[in-house]
């Protein structure tokens, strides 16, 4: 995919914007660390999930909003000559899903440093991280995309995206919940399927409506 | 649909009558028209019904239950008011796609003022709910999984309500708020209708608590409880057909004033 690649190189030359993005996430994560003013155990683990998919949540809002906001007019009636709007949304999707596990990734990272880490089951958390980042992806990059033509985009998307996502997250929570304490696979199992479920209406949803914004 | 291909002629036909006075109480007149989509007889119906429901209601016999008591009556004003909310909801959607397959502006107004009453039904069926939670539960806010997840998707329809708000161009407007509505609709599903189902609820009907077609639900309550159900959305659908005469009238005179 030629507007995969596209996306990356412009990503990677922004280099300001990354950083910026690393930074945002360090900050919030030094906050949390600063305010509660505490280490090792002292949070029980229901706060340090809460406290994990509140920082997820807050930057990946704000990285996958500038997908369509972020685009000049230009860009956009250049895009529109050479690719169908499927193509478009669907490079988005792939790119914003990378973009968000990199995220929490880089989130669980500086997590376990500043504060601790209590995920006793690795790969259920893994998982959950990477349905968590396709369903962010997925409904975020469509309604950034109804956001970028309002005039007061930034407000409009915190407040458009936050109940599309927050079936994800609380789904997100209860798996993490699982993984924290270590409990069997097979009691998270019922959430995954949901998240993966949730992920197919966003991305199928998504696919089918992203023609309509592009028209205009 | 009929209305809507009339509807579509007369937008058509207001193309080269606009700016002669004389066609304009003839169009005013056949958009009043066809736009009673509601039928008397109905309105009459929603309106003997609702005055049975409340009588019935508050007067018949129901079953002794512990905890519930009385407030067991809440059933036929707080659960027919979720019903509507859904059903209403569910009619803004589908004017919505109806508008993305073909842009007819009136589809739009349909699609609003659905999601309007339908809003307001929610409202309501929250602070049925809160009150009837105040007796048997404690407290009006219990925080649970119901309650959570029914205040998540009065918080949709404000999103929606806002982004129709920010948006300046008509056209667009009504194209991003559907959009936003069918998807808004589709994520919201899962939230009203799963979450709760996985989680411990203390609402009547879950986890093991009487409820919807347990034993409590008797012949004598069904007698009430689906006329009832009947009435509110009838009533519903009342508010939503007046809605939009008074939006359609009111962009008439708009119109012919300018």
């Amino acid at each position: 995919m030629e507007l995969l690649k596209k996306e990356f190189v412009l990503e990677l030359r922004r280099k300001s914007v990354i950083s910026g993005l690393g930074l945002y996430l360090l900050s919030i994560i030094f906050i949390c660390y600063l305010t509660f003013n505490l280490r090792q155990n002292a949070i029980s683990p229901n706060i340090w999930s809460a406290l994990f998919w509140l920082t997820i949540l807050f930057s990946v809002v704000n990285s996958v909003a500038k997908s369509f906001i972020g685009e000049r007019r230009g860009a956009l009636i250049y895009y529109y000559t050479i690719a169908s709007p499927q193509q478009i949304i669907f490079s988005k999707v792939i790119y914003n899903t990378i973009l968000c596990l990199v995220i929490s990734l880089a989130g669980y990272v500086l997590f376990s440093i500043f504060i601790y880490n209590p995920v006793q089951d690795q790969v259920t958390f893994f998982l959950t991280l990477v349905l968590a980042s396709i369903g962010f992806a997925a409904s975020l990059s469509l309604i950034s995309g109804i956001a970028a033509k309002a005039n007061n985009s930034n407000v409009l998307m915190a407040v458009l995206s936050f109940p599309v996502v927050i079936s994800i997250l609380l789904m997100a929570v209860r798996v993490t919940k699982n993984a924290v304490d270590g409990i069997d696979r097979a009691a998270s199992a019922d959430e995954l399927l949901n998240l993966v479920a949730i992920n197919c209406i966003a991305g199928a949803l998504g696919y089918v409506l992203f023609p309509y914004i592009w028209r205009s | 649909m009929c209305s809507s291909r009339i509807f579509g002629e007369v937008k058509t036909s207001k193309q080269y009558t606009v700016g002669s006075r004389q066609s304009c109480p003839c169009l005013l007149q056949s958009a009043y028209c066809q736009l009673i989509s509601m039928k008397n007889w109905l309105k009459i119906v929603a309106v003997v019904l609702l005055v049975y429901v409340h009588i019935g209601g508050l007067l018949f016999e129901t079953p002794r239950l512990n905890i519930l008591n009385e407030t067991i009556r809440a059933l036929y004003f707080h659960v027919p008011m979720w019903f509507g909310m859904v059903l209403l909801y569910l009619l803004s959607v589908y004017y919505a796609i109806k508008y993305l397959r073909n842009p007819l502006h009136d589809y739009d107004t349909k699609s609003v003022a659905y999601a309007n009453v339908g809003t307001a039904f929610g409202i309501l069926g929250m602070i049925t709910g809160m009150l009837w939670a105040n007796y048997t539960w404690g407290s009006p806010w219990h925080g649970d999984p119901k309650q959570k997840g029914a205040a998540i998707a009065l918080l949709v329809y404000f999103a929606y309500f806002v982004l129709r708000g920010s948006l300046n161009n008509e056209e667009q407007r009504a194209r991003l708020s559907s959009i936003y509505n069918i998807f808004a609709f589709a994520t919201m599903i899962p939230l009203i209708f799963i979450i709760p189902r996985l989680d411990d609820s203390m609402h009547p009907g879950s986890g093991g608590n009487p409820g919807f077609n347990a034993y409590d639900l008797d012949s004598r309550m069904r007698l009430i409880f689906y006329p009832a159900v009947i009435a509110w959305f009838l009533i519903g659908l009342w508010i939503v057909s007046l809605r939009v005469r008074y939006k359609t009238i009111e962009e008439k005179i708009l119109e012919s004033e300018l």
